[in-house]
């Protein structure tokens, strides 16, 4: 008894291997095509991410679909499956630019911009901390001091 | 009917066009004492005063808002009587239209849109001037501003795109085109009044922004009066873009709800600057810092609002939102550049008057973390917009557009998102004008600790923030890290009120319940606004859940079974139907749970909208705070004719709508005014407490 469990295990256990790396490869490639799949566009008009097009009858998607699904099951890279793609459907069929000529500009002026507004804030603040000379008196009416003084009161922030 | 509106559109303008000009001359006659050629015409001419022309003036704007309102009453009139003799009912409405949905062909189209604008722009406007005597001059300066705005949105529902045009030839057809189908959701006749009443609210603090710096008013009386207005826009706003984002979900049917469409994000552009906006008006109510700013954040808000407006109508940008391009850009164009033309001006006359009272004394304070947190959103706003247009920027300099879409907002966006997370956390714990290094030990160590705890306490349940550095996926990372910055903003929040709860609980001997209750009341604003971040925090953490979807599709015969997370679907059956409206093709599926028991029925399904013959999902959603079992019903087999059933599991999402209702509670609580100190120590007196614990009962927590 113990003998055919031991043998049961040893016939099993190089099926099971093989039966998780087809699963494995198959988990892969679903993977793979859901993560190409959102980088690319629908190519009908609809300005919608390929794998989130919802448009009934459209004309396009089951064709990109299956192309998507034949290039990754062939094994092409992302970038060789997008450039397929680009050549066929048009630069917008990206749903991002790419890190190309002027495009390169899209992915650094907004982070650039908050890195530089970060920087200037600190020294700005910094700076109006620093400064030790006082303030020019403003003259306030009677009525807007005793609005701000009530609106302090209230609104204790 | 349509002479009815069509006229009443006539006389709407000319009425905002005499309230425009006679408001502008009796302001500049009393403020200079100048008599200007108009001068002379109306008030020489008709022998009245400056004040009896400026109530004229007042007299005309509520006035116009009765003469839109007949013209809105008669488009809807014509709906509801199917006036097939009015071009644009044609083409929104027909005969088997359910009735609810008449209401929405007033905002299904480009006229009928621009006529709600119109209509509930007269509204504010109508409100506005009934309250004048909160501050007669300068409601006068904001009437007159508004009545430029009410202006220009007249003359374009008289001229380029009146919705009361008669069909071609005089032909009347027998039935209408229909309403899109993706409109005949009963979200759909909320949320675009909800977002309109949001982008025409901003005129308002912008009218009277602009007219107290005309007039170089003094203090913060226009904030003050303009706070709630604001509030309410903020919440209108904030209202219809989630209603947009739970109708794309409901009806949409690919299993997300928010696209980075330009249409939405042109919605998300305004309520930003708007956020910053309320922030920083608090840095002027409390320090009079910050002016500047904040007139130009007000500004800048109702010109994207406008901005958000024209991205829509012309054209200019692709957008499943977008109405058909028209010669109306144009139109938004040169509004847009008279607008920003007149603040600049007129800032640039009245700038000295805006100088600061106080400068700020430490980088680690309230104020400090008020400029960071306004730097962030303009940061987000202006990654948006710059999303948003550079497929324009890119067909002027390279010859061809490129695509801007998801995966560039959400590597470009979410460490934004992310950073204002931490920023709203951090805000609320250090105090005005400096924290001590004390305060900071105090504030900081529960919530740090919290953050950490949850931080270290998410990796054994499949969240793997490293895969960031191993396959270059991000979304388990940044899920992380908003999970772990939840738990710290949430702590902090709850210390607030839990501090402020005991000192009460300490003076009154009531329970803490109902303590934080009069802590509430007795500070509406400070803890209102706490709930809305406690809400905001929410919507993040159902955003993050984002990075854990998981979706099947697969055709489904009787009795067949689909397995997705815990979940297994039985297909129970599948089959026709009818109306006047529709036919539908729907399937019935049983939902099972792990241990095998039956926890819900779905029925997703496809309709054929027969009027404007347009197919249209159904989506079936089984919601739970874990996740939500979302189904569509995406098509049918050629070959079988079998359902194709689409499965989505997406967690966490229920926390956004959650986190959206919080909002609005805490919103709703900071526009009630604060019960007053010494009334609440009245009412929860208890019997053996003498009058000085009162007094101190009356200013704990403050």
């Amino acid at each position: 008894m113990n003998r055919i469990s031991k043998l049961t295990r040893f016939a099993v256990a190089p099926l099971l291997i093989v039966a998780g790396l087809v699963t494995l490869g198959a988990a892969d490639t679903e993977a793979r095509f859901q993560s190409v799949g959102h980088k690319l566009m629908c190519a009908c008009g609809c300005s919608q991410v390929l794998l989130a097009c919802d448009h009934l009858g459209c004309p396009n998607l089951a064709q990109e679909t299956d192309e998507l699904r034949t290039a990754v099951a062939r094994g092409d890279n992302d970038t060789a499956i997008l450039t397929q793609f680009q050549a066929q459907y048009g630069p917008t069929v990206l749903a991002a630019p790419w890190l190309t000529k002027f495009n390169i500009v899209a992915w650094i002026v907004p982070p650039a911009l908050l890195f530089f507004g970060l920087v200037g804030t600190f020294f700005l603040v910094r700076k109006w901390r620093l400064r030790t000379v006082d303030l020019p008196d403003i003259p306030q009416d009677t009525q807007s001091v005793a609005i701000r003084e009530r609106i302090r009161r209230d609104t204790e922030l | 009917m349509p002479t009815f509106g069509s006229w009443s559109l006539k006389i709407a303008l000319v009425l905002s066009a005499y309230n425009l000009l006679a408001g502008a001359v009796a302001l500049r006659m009393l403020a200079t004492g100048k008599r200007g050629f108009l001068y002379r015409i109306l008030v020489d001419g008709l022998h009245m005063s400056p004040e009896r022309l400026a109530e004229s003036a007042r007299r005309a704007g509520i006035a116009s808002f009765i003469a839109t309102s007949c013209a809105a009453f008669a488009l809807v009139w014509a709906a509801f009587t199917n006036d097939f003799s009015v071009a644009y009912i044609v083409q929104h409405s027909n005969r088997a239209l359910d009735i609810k949905y008449k209401f929405a062909a007033l905002w299904s189209g480009q006229e009928g849109s621009l006529l709600l604008w119109a209509w509930l722009l007269t509204g504010y406007g109508f409100v506005l001037r009934l309250r004048h005597k909160v501050d007669v001059t300068l409601s006068a300066y904001a009437s007159t501003i508004l009545a430029g705005i009410q202006v220009f949105f007249l003359m374009l529902v008289n001229f380029p795109a009146t919705p009361f045009s008669l069909v071609p030839g005089g032909v009347i057809p027998a039935d209408g085109n229909g309403l899109n189908p993706l409109l005949q959701y009963p979200e759909m006749v909320i949320h675009p009044p909800m977002l309109y009443l949001g982008y025409v609210g901003f005129a308002v603090p912008f009218a009277f922004a602009l007219g107290a710096l005309m007039m170089r008013y003094p203090g913060e009386k226009w904030i003050h009066i303009t706070r709630r207005w604001t509030m309410v826009t903020w919440l209108f706003l904030t209202v219809g873009i989630f209603l947009g984002m739970h109708w794309a979900y409901n009806v949409l049917g690919w299993g997300g709800y928010w696209g980075w469409d330009p249409v939405e994000n042109a919605s998300l552009m305004p309520w930003l600057t708007g956020t910053a906006f309320l922030h920083s008006v608090m840095m002027q109510e409390k320090r009079g810092m910050m002016k500047s700013w904040n007139v130009w954040l007000i500004f800048s808000t109702f010109l994207l609002a406008i901005l958000g407006t024209l991205l829509t109508r012309s054209g200019l940008v692709s957008s499943v939102h977008a109405f058909a391009q028209s010669p109306i850009g144009t139109w938004f164009w040169i509004f847009l550049v008279l607008v920003l033309a007149v603040c600049t001006f007129t800032y640039i006359l009245n700038r000295d008057h805006l100088r600061t009272e106080h400068r700020l004394e430490s980088l680690v304070s309230r104020e400090s973390s008020f400029a960071f947190n306004n730097l962030i959103l303009l940061a987000a706003c202006f990654t948006i917009l710059w999303g948003t247009l550079f497929p324009v920027m890119s067909e002027y300099v390279q010859g061809y557009r490129v695509t801007v879409s998801a995966p560039w907002y959400n590597r470009i966006g979410v460490p934004v998102g992310v950073l204002l997370l931490f920023i709203t956390g951090l805000g609320p714990l250090l105090a005005w004008r400096s924290t001590s290094m004390r305060s900071i030990r105090k504030n900081f160590i529960i919530p740090s600790a919290a953050a950490l705890l949850v931080a270290i306490g998410l990796l054994p349940f499949g969240v793997k923030p490293w895969t960031i550095f191993t396959t270059g996926e991000q979304g388990n990372f940044y899920a992380w890290v908003t999970f772990s910055l939840s738990a710290f903003v949430i702590t902090a929040i709850f210390a607030e009120f839990f501090r402020g709860a005991l000192v009460i609980q300490r003076h009154t001997g009531q329970n803490l319940l109902l303590s934080v209750i009069q802590l509430t009341r007795r500070n509406t604003r400070r803890y209102g606004g706490y709930l809305v971040h406690f809400g905001v925090v929410l919507i993040f953490i159902g955003f993050s859940g984002q990075a854990f979807n998981q979706s099947k599709e697969m055709t489904m015969n009787f009795k067949q079974n689909m397995y997705i997370g815990p979940y297994r679907i039985e297909c129970e059956d599948f089959s026709q139907d009818s109306n006047g409206n529709y036919d539908t093709t729907f399937a019935m599926l049983n939902v099972y749970n792990s241990s095998g028991k039956k926890i819900t029925s779905l029925a997703p399904e496809l309709r054929f909208y027969t009027a404007s013959q347009q197919p249209q999902t159904m989506v079936a959603n089984y919601s739970t705070p874990a996740w939500d079992l979302y189904v569509i019903f995406a098509g049918s087999d050629p070959g079988t004719n079998q359902p194709v059933i689409k499965a989505f599991l997406n967690p966490l999402v229920m926390w956004i709508w959650i986190g959206v209702l919080i909002t609005i509670l805490g919103t709703g609580i900071a526009l009630v005014p604060n019960l007053s100190a010494a009334l609440a120590s009245q009412r929860n007196r208890v019997p053996a407490m003498l009058p000085d614990d009162i007094v101190a009962a009356g200013k704990a927590g403050d």
